[in-house]
């Protein structure tokens, strides 16, 4: 199946999915509890109320209506402008973070001894939850004159360059020794056998890393803003959520923003690959 | 001078020894011999594990051995390695699946730092020479495997080496396709004036493209005969049902038995060879 194809299979079945998924959003309105439910006391069962559960076409026209009583603009025009914002941060952090979890991946592959003593800290490092470390990272941008997006892009490109330093590394590891053979044969030195051989080889393994990167740097981003008061999608998110009593609706405007953005980030990813993997065997193509 | 640089490989009491310290000591190789001059197409032929492969290895500079000297050309293997003085072919194609067949070809020629125009010239020559010229825009998962085995014959070409090493480079094909790549490997080696070393476990294959046949033993890999072949130039299919053909084949089947039965006696007498 041409690549085309398989893209516009992807979307109409991502359709299909988003339909199924408010009709079963609308389905258990319907049919849940109005003030949820207890299982062996445990308070799981999610209330069903107006105020827990907005229907999802009132989701859909609340973007038509003004972020507050009194302003003209649609409160979709506000999230757009906030979710460009927060795309342009996420689209820094992913490419920080590529470049840094690339070059990371090119030195462990090239000595041994750098995976050996470099790879636990890497992994370490994700551990760290960002919801802590964002106001660290902000109150040091306090003292260093620095623009405040560029604090939560550093942020984004933490979390992003985890999954594309780790299908990297796999990636240039797992060059098939006999082609290493013949371009040893050529007298091909490592710098040029890493450009030749090992990354075009290592492509199908890292376009995968960099999709799971492209999401992260987009939740990097809103996390960071929740923690810094950078005003993009997710500090709406947070700024609607503490609205929800009086306007539950509001909240899911921004979710929608943020879900947009995460998409449209994955889908440069996903263009990138078509373009890379042109003209590669069938069977090769994730 | 001339003389002194007569043979294109020389080996002299080459020694191949791995995990020497460890209980997995193998000696894959043990003070080997080997001369080949200009215009030899020789057949390194044994069980596995003979350390024909090995010895292919030794030549070509991807292993060091562990005492004895080769040479190549009159250099070190290392520095004919440097300067391109040999072509390579394995039993796997090995073709980067993300350049066409064209500029497959042109990879040795990209890394010895040719124009792109001379580069893509000199591709198309030698994929005339393997009769896929019409092929070079193709992608290499396009071809079938014998298609795949002669672009990889055209790249190890490229440079138009002096030496062309060979790594059971047939044995993946079907009885049908190997026969004619081996008509057309001695075409080739014919027009291009090119000194081979074959690594093979065929005999009639070896008997058939040889001008020496080198018979090897395993634990320890050594050399246990040499039969001079020489068919003469003219070798085509008819060659094939010839009886000087069928007696060169009688006389390695021999020398491989030979040493077999040898090996048995000793490890009867309780000698080992070691």
């Amino acid at each position: 199946m041409s690549l085309a194809r398989r893209a516009a299979r992807r979307s109409l079945l991502f359709l299909v999915a988003l339909v199924l998924v408010a009709s079963m959003w609308e389905l258990y309105k319907l049919l849940g509890p109005e003030d949820g439910g207890e299982i062996f006391g445990w308070r799981i069962i999610p209330k069903t109320n107006d105020r827990a559960m907005p229907h999802t076409w009132e989701m859909v026209s609340r973007l038509g209506e003004p972020e507050v009583r009194g302003r003209d603009e649609p409160i979709w025009q506000a999230i757009l402008g906030y979710g460009w914002y927060t795309f342009r941060m996420a689209l820094v952090g992913l490419l920080v973070g590529t470049a840094f979890g690339t070059a990371l991946a090119v030195l462990m592959a090239r000595w041994r001894v750098v995976e050996r003593g470099l790879l636990p800290y890497v992994i370490a490092s994700q551990a760290i939850p960002l919801i802590a470390l964002a106001p660290q990272v902000a109150a040091l941008g306090g003292n260093w004159d620095l623009p405040k997006w560029m604090w939560v892009s550093t942020l984004s490109a933490f979390l992003a360059f985890f999954p594309v330093s780790v299908a990297t590394l796999r990636g240039l590891s797992s060059t098939p020794p006999i082609a290493l053979e013949l371009m040893e044969s050529y007298g091909a030195g490592w710098w040029r056998t890493l450009v030749t051989l090992r990354f075009p080889a290592a492509v199908p393994t890292i376009v995968p890393g960099l999709k799971l990167a492209a999401t992260a740097a987009v939740i990097g981003v809103i996390v960071s803003e929740i923690s810094t008061g950078v005003r993009g999608v997710g500090f709406a998110a947070l700024t609607y959520g503490q609205r929800a009593t009086s306007d539950p609706a509001q909240v899911y405007t921004a979710v929608f923003g943020a879900a947009l953005l995460g998409l449209i980030l994955f889908g440069l990813v996903v263009a990138l690959e078509m373009a890379l993997m042109r003209r590669r065997p069938a069977e090769a193509v994730s | 001078m001339v003389g002194e640089y007569a043979d294109v490989v020389l080996v002299d009491g080459a020694t191949m020894v791995f995990n020497a310290a460890k209980p997995n000591r193998v000696d894959a190789l043990v003070d080997v011999d080997l001369r080949v001059a200009p215009g030899d197409f020789v057949s390194l032929i044994g069980p596995s594990g003979c350390g024909k492969s090995t010895l292919l290895r030794l030549i070509a500079h991807l292993l060091e051995p562990t005492a004895g000297t080769l040479s190549v050309n009159g250099k070190s293997p290392d520095r004919a390695r440097r300067e391109g003085d040999y072509g390579m072919v394995f039993q796997q194609p090995g073709l980067f699946e993300w350049r066409s067949v064209r500029k497959n070809v042109e990879l040795p020629l990209e890394i010895d730092g040719w124009a792109r125009a001379r580069r893509a010239e000199r591709a198309v020559e030698m994929l005339e020479l393997v009769h896929l010229d019409e092929f070079a825009d193709h992608m290499p998962w396009e071809l079938s495997g014998g298609m795949q085995q002669r672009v990889a014959i055209a790249r190890a070409l490229a440079v138009q080496p002096a030496l062309l090493l060979m790594d059971e480079p047939f044995g993946a094909l079907d009885e049908m396709t190997r026969e004619h790549m081996q008509a057309e490997l001695l075409r080739i080696c014919a027009a291009e004036g090119t000194t081979v070393v074959f690594v093979t476990h065929s005999i009639p294959e070896a008997v058939y493209l040889s001008t020496r046949v080198v018979v090897m033993s395993a634990r320890p890999g050594r050399i246990t005969d040499e039969i001079a072949v020489g068919l003469g130039g003219d070798r085509n299919e008819d060659t094939r049902e010839d009886d000087e053909f069928f007696k060169r084949i009688t006389e390695v089947r021999e020398a491989l038995r030979a040493d077999r039965d040898g090996a048995d006696v000793r490890r009867v007498s309780g000698v080992e060879d070691r």
